[in-house]
C-alpha cells in the first residue's frame, strides 16, 4: 500500500461515512478544510479517543456529524461554551471548534471573546465564507464592506471582523489565516496548532458559490478559488490594517501569531487547586 | 386588491409592508429568513419607508425591536425555534414594557435532535411572556392577522406584543392566493401608530427601572392581565370592522367548523385544522357527527368560547403538535382548566406530528373514530395518548 493510499484510509476512518454524501453544495471549501484538518489529526498521530470536535449551527456546523470521533452539533452558535466545558471535564482531551463565521462571532461572538481571554485550550477553525450559508445567503459578522447578499441587495454597510487581528488582541498564542487555495500550508498549520496550547484560531477563507459568490461576480467555484490565489498575500508580520478584508480585495495570509508558553486557562486552574491544598 | 401567488413567508412580509412599521431587526434562520429576506428587498427598493437592522443574533433582534418602539415608531421582526426561545429574555421585557411589537413565527421543532420541520413547542413555550398568540391556518391568515395585530396590540387599553405563527413548510414555503389588501385601505384600518409614552428629550423619563417589592411591580402586572382581558373583547371587534372593509370574516379567536350537533369536536391549532375540516366533511357524509374547534388566538385564552363549545357535543378531542412534559400538551391542559366545573363530559389529549411528522387524513379518522367512541361510551380509554408512535399497531 501506498503512503498515499494509507493516509486516504486514516483519513476515511475519521468520517462517519454512513452519513455521506454530506450536504455541502459542490464546490465548496469546506470538505477542502474537514480533509485539511483530518489529514493534520491523522500527521500529528492523535488518537481518535482524544479527540473531540464542536460545531455549531450553519453549513460548516454539519461537519460535526460527519468526523467519526466524539462530536457535538451544538446550538447557534455556543460551540465555544460546549469545547470549553468539555475541555474542563477531560483535560486530557484535543478539543477542537470547527465552525463558521457566522455561528463563531455573531451570534457566538461574545464566548469568543471570553474563551480568548480566558485562554482555553482549545483550537478554534473558523471557516470564512462571507455570509449565512445554510440560511441562502444573508449579510453576516464577516461579510466585506459592499458586498451584496441578500439581505444588503445594495451592498452592505457594517465593517467585517479582522479575526486574527481579533484573537491577538485577546492574547490569543496562536492566529492563522489560509484560504482553501492554501491547502498544505492550511494542513501545515493545523498540524502546528494541535501541538500547541491554549486558544489556537486558524481562519480558513473558503469559497460560498452558491450563495455569495453568484451574488458577487464569482459564479463558480474556480473563479473563487482564482481569487483565493490571485489576491492572497503571505505575510507573517501582517499589521492590523493589513489582516483587515475588503471587498474583492487582497487577502493577507500567514502566521499571525504562535507563541508558547502562555498558561492557559486550564492550567492556572489547576495551579489554584494546587496552591489551596498546600 | 390584488389577487398574488405568494408562500407564507411572503405573506408574513407583505403584511409586514403594509403595516409600515419603522423599524424591522432581524436575524436569519430556517424556516422563517424568506420573511426578512423579502422585506431586507422591500426597504431596500424603497418600496418601504423603514430602516433594517441586521442584528448578530435573535436576543439582539428583540432588544433593537423594543428599543426603536420605546422611541415611539411601530417595528416588526420574524422569527423561528431556537431563534424565538433565545429571545426569550426579551419577549417578557416587551410585553412588561407594554410594546405592541408584532412578529412573525414560523413554527419549527426544537433541537435535540436537530429539525427543522414544524411542531409548536417554540411558539407554545412562549405561552407566559404576555404575548398575543394567533396560529394561522392559512396564508391569507398569516398577512391579515399581521395587520390586525397592530390594530389590536396598538390600542392604548391593551399595548401588548403580538407573535403570529405559521407552520414550517405547511405554509412558510407553500404558494397559495393571496389577496393583497390596498395600502390606503390598511392606512386608515391600522393608523399612526400613536405610543402611549416614549423616550422624548423634551418629556425625559426613566425606562425599566429597579422596583422594591412594596412598590406598584404587582400593579404593572395587574394591568397586563386586564390588557388581555381587554384584547380579548378588541380581538373581536376589531375581527368584524375587518370583514367590513375587507371581506374577509374571521371568527375572533376561535373558530368553529359543523360543530352544531356533533357528538365529538376535535379541538386544534395551525394547519392541521385544514386537513381536518376535509376529513370531517367526509366523515359526515358517512353519518358521523364530527366537528372542528380551531384555535386562533392561544393568549389570549378562548375560555368563554370554549365553555359554550364543550355544551354542543358529547367529548372533546384535543390535538396538540407539542408536548408539556409532565403532564399533557399545553392546548389540552388549558382547555381542561377553563372548562373545569363547566363540564363532567370526557376530554382526551392527542398527541400528534412532532418534529414534522406528517397528519394525514388517515391519521385524523383514526383520531376522530376514537373520539366517536368515546362520546358514545362516556369513557376516555387514554387521559393522554401519543399517536401514531413507531411500533405502535394502535395506529399503524
Amino acid at each position: 500500500m501506498s503512503m498515499m493510499e494509507d493516509i486516504r484510509l486514516k483519513v476515511e476512518s475519521l468520517l462517519r461515512t454512513e452519513r455521506l454524501p454530506h450536504v455541502w453544495c459542490s464546490g465548496c471549501g469546506i470538505g477542502i478544510t474537514l480533509n485539511a484538518f483530518l489529514r493534520a489529526v491523522v500527521r500529528a498521530n492523535i488518537d481518535p479517543n482524544q479527540l473531540a470536535v464542536v460545531s455549531g449551527i450553519g453549513c460548516t456546523g454539519r461537519a460535526a456529524g460527519y468526523v467519526n470521533v466524539d462530536s457535538f452539533h451544538t446550538t447557534h452558535g455556543r460551540a465555544i461554551p460546549f469545547a470549553v466545558g468539555l475541555k474542563f471535564a477531560r483535560p486530557d482531551m484535543h478539543v477542537v471548534v470547527f465552525s463558521g463565521d457566522g455561528d463563531l462571532f455573531a451570534i457566538g461572538g461574545n464566548h469568543f471573546v471570553n474563551a480568548a481571554r480566558r485562554n482555553h485550550d482549545i483550537l478554534v477553525i473558523a471557516v470564512n465564507n462571507f455570509i449565512y450559508g445554510m440560511t441562502g445567503g444573508q449579510h453576516g459578522p464577516t461579510t466585506p464592506t459592499g458586498a451584496f447578499t441578500t439581505t444588503t441587495p445594495y451592498g452592505n454597510p457594517d465593517r467585517p471582523f479582522n479575526i486574527p487581528h481579533l484573537a491577538i488582541s485577546l492574547g490569543a498564542p496562536y492566529a492563522a489565516r489560509w484560504t482553501t487555495h492554501h491547502l498544505m500550508q492550511l494542513q501545515n498549520s493545523i498540524y502546528t496548532a494541535l501541538h500547541r496550547k491554549g486558544f489556537r484560531v486558524i481562519e480558513v477563507i473558503s469559497q460560498c458559490p452558491t450563495v455569495y459568490g453568484r451574488r458577487n461576480s464569482m459564479r463558480d467555484p474556480l473563479t473563487m478559488m482564482e481569487y483565493f490565489k490571485k489576491n492572497s498575500i503571505i505575510k507573517h508580520d501582517a499589521t492590523f490594517e493589513e489582516m483587515e478584508l475588503t471587498y474583492n480585495g487582497k487577502i493577507v495570509v500567514g502566521v499571525f501569531r504562535d507563541v508558547q508558553g502562555i498558561p492557559t486557562y486550564e492550567e492556572r486552574y489547576e495551579d489554584i487547586i494546587r496552591r489551596a491544598k498546600k | 386588491m390584488a389577487k398574488m401567488i405568494l408562500t407564507g413567508n411572503e405573506s408574513a412580509a407583505w403584511g409586514a409592508r403594509l403595516s409600515k412599521p419603522k423599524v424591522v431587526a432581524a436575524y436569519p434562520i430556517t424556516p422563517q429568513t424568506s420573511i426578512i429576506e423579502k422585506i431586507a428587498e422591500f426597504i431596500a427598493n424603497g418600496e418601504m419607508d423603514a430602516r433594517y437592522i441586521r442584528v448578530e443574533s435573535e436576543h439582539s433582534a428583540m432588544a433593537a425591536c423594543i428599543a426603536a418602539e420605546n422611541t415611539g415608531v411601530r417595528t416588526f421582526t420574524a422569527t423561528s425555534a431556537h431563534g424565538l426561545t433565545l429571545m426569550h429574555e426579551m419577549l417578557i421585557w416587551a410585553s412588561g414594557a407594554r410594546l405592541p411589537i408584532v412578529m412573525s413565527v414560523v413554527n419549527r421543532a426544537m433541537a435535540p435532535p436537530w429539525s427543522v420541520w414544524t411542531d409548536q413547542l417554540d411558539s407554545v413555550a412562549q405561552r407566559d411572556t404576555g404575548w398575543m398568540q394567533i396560529y394561522s391556518e392559512n396564508n391569507q391568515e398569516v398577512l391579515d392577522s399581521i395587520i390586525m395585530a397592530y390594530r389590536v396590540g396598538e390600542k392604548h387599553n391593551i399595548l401588548l406584543p403580538t407573535m403570529i405563527m405559521e407552520d414550517a413548510f405547511i405554509l412558510s414555503h407553500t404558494a397559495e392566493a393571496v389577496d393583497v389588501p390596498e395600502q390606503k385601505l390598511v392606512d386608515d384600518f391600522v393608523g399612526e401608530f400613536e405610543p402611549a409614552f416614549k423616550l422624548d428629550p423634551q418629556d425625559p423619563g426613566g425606562f425599566g427601572s429597579l422596583i422594591m417589592p412594596e412598590g406598584p411591580y404587582m400593579e404593572f402586572r395587574y394591568k397586563m392581565a386586564l390588557a388581555m382581558d381587554e384584547a380579548r373583547k378588541e380581538i373581536r371587534k376589531v375581527t368584524e370592522e375587518f370583514a367590513e372593509v375587507f371581506g374577509r370574516k374571521y371568527p375572533g379567536l376561535v373558530e368553529e367548523y359543523r360543530t352544531e350537533d356533533a357528538d365529538a369536536i376535535m379541538v386544534v391549532m395551525g394547519t392541521i385544522a385544514s386537513t381536518a375540516k376535509d376529513v370531517i366533511d367526509a366523515l359526515r357524509e358517512k353519518g358521523k357527527k364530527v366537528g372542528l374547534a380551531r384555535i386562533r388566538y392561544f393568549r389570549p385564552f378562548p375560555y368563554e368560547e370554549l365553555r359554550e363549545i364543550v355544551k354542543k357535543a358529547d367529548m372533546l378531542g384535543i390535538v396538540d403538535r407539542s408536548y408539556t412534559f409532565g403532564y399533557g400538551a399545553a392546548l389540552y391542559t388549558e382547555t381542561k382548566g377553563a372548562l373545569y366545573g363547566h363540564t363532567d363530559k370526557p376530554i382526551k389529549n392527542y398527541v400528534v406530528g412532532l418534529g414534522g411528522r406528517d397528519i394525514t387524513p388517515d391519521v385524523l379518522v383514526k383520531i376522530f373514530d376514537n373520539m366517536l367512541k368515546i362520546a358514545k361510551d362516556g369513557v376516555v380509554d387514554r387521559e393522554i395518548e401519543w399517536v401514531g408512535l413507531h411500533g405502535d399497531e394502535r395506529w399503524s
